[in-house]
């Protein structure tokens, strides 16, 4: 399975002209026995991909919505091998493909090798480390490389040309990108500048590229995915189950050609 | 043993600490910030007004002390205070505020952004955007500007905006992650005035750069006065900017012993300490490799220590480099041992000390009994203690009630 399943959504999403629908989600938010309802949840209303979030004492690159899904969490006690044991438990039910979404401490202690197995065993398809940039990259891929999990690069409006090329050289699943210059959360709206940079990966790249940060309607979503592959919509899907407004979660998905819905 | 010591690499790295530990967003910046650097420690122009700076404005050089009082007191060691404290602001601080006030101008951006524990750097950083005629906002805990509320009024008495930090544990590593957070958002027109040798590549050397004038003067100076290097070299260590500038002209020295001094909070097995190296591990935040305290499942751990500017809960990544090249050792002190030292050496020699420095003394009035008589030491007086004056009063009055 792994980084495969991820080609596979793409592929598949391709053939009818659809964009993927990213949803993140904070493990442990709630309570670690949420984790199988809220996945439920997201695949039911049509999410083609689930990040799953893993808390962290300083998420330096997080907005407040999630800071604060994080702390709860953590005031839950919950770590990354019990969000991976309870992966494992539920694997076979989870219909799309999912990656992990982490600061990279919480992995690094972990144990590189020893994480990379767990996470194997767990189903995990790929994972994002956003404060693992491309030079500091090479030591955790070596280990996931060998278990076949995507590591999921991140590119910017700020990417240069130069830079650019080397994130896409190799680069697997998808490409993350980065559609405001700061942290997770809510904007006002998206300028052509953000579509102009989203084409000019989307030129480039020879994996799909999935926008992300700030996007919180299906008009937002609709717009930015006219770009590219897909979108990532994280803050407002935390808020909704933290306000257990979960059946509003389906109207920020755009509709699509071919309804895949499970 | 190092010969000739040349850190950080190309890759930003002292040995496996360290490095680029960012989000993609702050990469071009970074960048950008390596470049003008490289170009201003290439120009003799923002040399000359450095310079200019440190003598005219912050009163450099300032004395290498020579204890005399507290020495024969001690009754060992020959002690040697580098005077920081008599800095313009009151601490080393401002060292490190000018180099990077300079460079911002350099970089022709007109806001800066600092975060800040005790409040020295705050300070530090509001004066020179005053000087520099730079907007200025420095983030600090919630826990921090409680307790250094003079510090708060003092920094927007000079013209700050100080941004207050509910978040995590409300101390100075919250303050670090708003100030990213606020600086992602804002790199265009603003630079991060990081107050210690920490985060990503460059900051850990330009800060470790600005402040080895300390060294600098404090090598000169003890040669002149004594015709010798020093035996033991001695700072205290929160993220580290004043130890490394106090170590940095010695490490070739091999013979110069280099020892950094943490806080121990309630005593060194309990579980209130701001101790990274001696109860952290190896991990990875605030965009470098470095040691920190941490929990079983990585998260980092809240810190406690009567001093603001130590309570932090990692190192800069050289000092893990130089204590795992065993270059340097790393010590620690108490809040009481502080405490006491605090007051020992203001009775013996009129001098205040921040509660920071009095980490140090504390380490040094322990070892120096036992010393030779021929031994010498030379230790930063980091900072001077107007600031902990009200502090050390609850806390002594609140000791005699027990």
């Amino acid at each position: 399975m792994t980084k495969k399943r991820i080609e596979e959504m793409f592929a598949k999403l391709k053939e009818t002209d659809d964009k993927a629908f990213i949803a993140y989600i904070m493990a442990g938010d709630g309570g670690l026995d949420t984790l199988p309802y809220k996945i439920k949840t997201l695949v039911d209303a049509g999410v083609d991909l689930i990040e799953i979030g893993i808390p962290f004492s300083d998420p330096a690159a997080d907005g407040p919505v999630i800071q604060k899904a994080g702390i709860r969490a953590l005031e839950e006690n919950v770590s990354l091998r019990q969000i991976l044991k309870k992966l494992r438990e539920i694997k076979d039910d989870i219909k799309v493909p999912y990656v992990l979404m982490t600061y990279y401490n919480p992995v690094f202690h972990y144990g590189l090798r020893e994480f990379t197995k767990d996470a194997e065993a767990s189903g995990v398809s790929g994972v994002i480390v956003p404060d693992v940039p491309l030079e500091e990259e090479p030591e955790l891929k070596n280990e996931l490389d060998a278990a076949d999990i995507a590591i999921i690069r991140l590119a910017t409006l700020t990417t240069s040309d130069e830079r650019l090329e080397h994130i896409l050289d190799k680069a697997e699943g998808f490409i993350y990108a980065v559609t405001v210059n700061g942290v997770t959360g809510k904007r006002a709206g998206y300028s052509g500048e953000v579509f102009d940079n989203l084409k000019r990966i989307k030129s480039k790249s020879g994996v799909p590229v999935c926008a992300g940060f700030g996007i919180t309607s299906a008009e937002a979503a609709k717009a930015l995915g006219e770009h590219c592959d897909g979108v990532i919509v994280g803050s407002e899907i935390v808020e909704m189950f933290h306000r257990c407004e979960e059946e509003k979660i389906k109207n920020l998905i755009p509709k699509k050609h071919a309804s895949h819905a499970k | 043993m190092i010969e000739t010591y040349k850190y950080p690499g190309t890759d930003g790295k002292f040995g496996e600490f360290g490095g680029t530990y960012v989000a993609e967003s702050l990469i071009a910046t970074l960048e950008e910030l390596k470049e003008a650097y490289k170009n201003a420690q290439e120009d003799p122009e923002f040399k000359r007004e450095f310079d200019y700076l440190m003598k005219e404005y912050v009163g450099r050089e300032n004395p290498l002390y020579y204890a005399e009082r507290l020495t024969e007191k001690l009754g060992g060691a020959k002690i040697y205070l580098k005077r920081e404290d008599l800095n313009h602001t009151g601490a080393h601080k401002i060292n490190n505020a000018i180099g990077q006030g300079l460079l911002t101008k350099y970089m022709g951006k007109t806001k800066v952004i600092a975060e800040t524990g005790a409040g020295q750097h705050g300070v530090a950083t509001a004066t020179i955007a005053a000087l520099l005629g730079l907007e200025c906002k420095v983030f600090m805990g919630a826990k921090d500007a409680a307790r250094q509320e003079l510090n708060v009024f003092r920094m927007e008495l000079l013209g700050a905006e100080v941004i207050t930090v509910d978040q995590g544990t409300a101390t100075l590593k919250d303050a670090v992650n708003e100030a990213m957070r606020y600086w992602v958002q804002h790199m265009e027109d603003t630079h991060y005035v990081i107050g210690s040798v920490l985060g990503p590549h460059p900051f850990p050397q330009i800060v470790r750069d600005f402040q080895s004038i300390i060294s600098k003067e404090a090598k000169a100076q003890i040669l002149d006065k004594e015709g010798r290097l020093p035996d033991k070299v001695v700072a205290c260590i929160g993220g580290g900017s004043n130890a490394m500038g106090m170590f940095y002209n010695f490490i070739e020295d091999k013979d110069v012993e280099l020892i950094g001094v943490e806080a121990a909070g309630n005593g060194i097995d309990s579980d209130k300490v701001a101790a990274a190296i001696n109860r952290g591990s190896v991990g990875i935040a605030h965009g470098a490799k470095m040691h920190m305290l941490q929990d079983d499942n990585g998260q980092l751990q809240g810190t406690h220590s009567i001093s603001a500017g130590l309570d932090y809960p990692g190192i800069g990544p050289e000092h893990s480099f130089l204590f795992d090249t065993k270059r340097a050792s790393y010590e620690y002190a108490s809040d009481k041992e502080a405490l006491k030292a605090f007051q020992e050496l203001s009775r013996t020699e009129g001098i205040i000390p921040a509660l920071e420095s009095s980490h140090a003394l504390a380490y040094v009035m322990k070892i120096a009994p036992e010393l030779p008589e021929d031994e010498i030491i030379v230790v930063s007086l980091s900072g001077r203690g107007d600031k902990d004056v009200e502090m050390v009063k609850a806390e002594l009055e609140a000791g005699k009630n027990d």
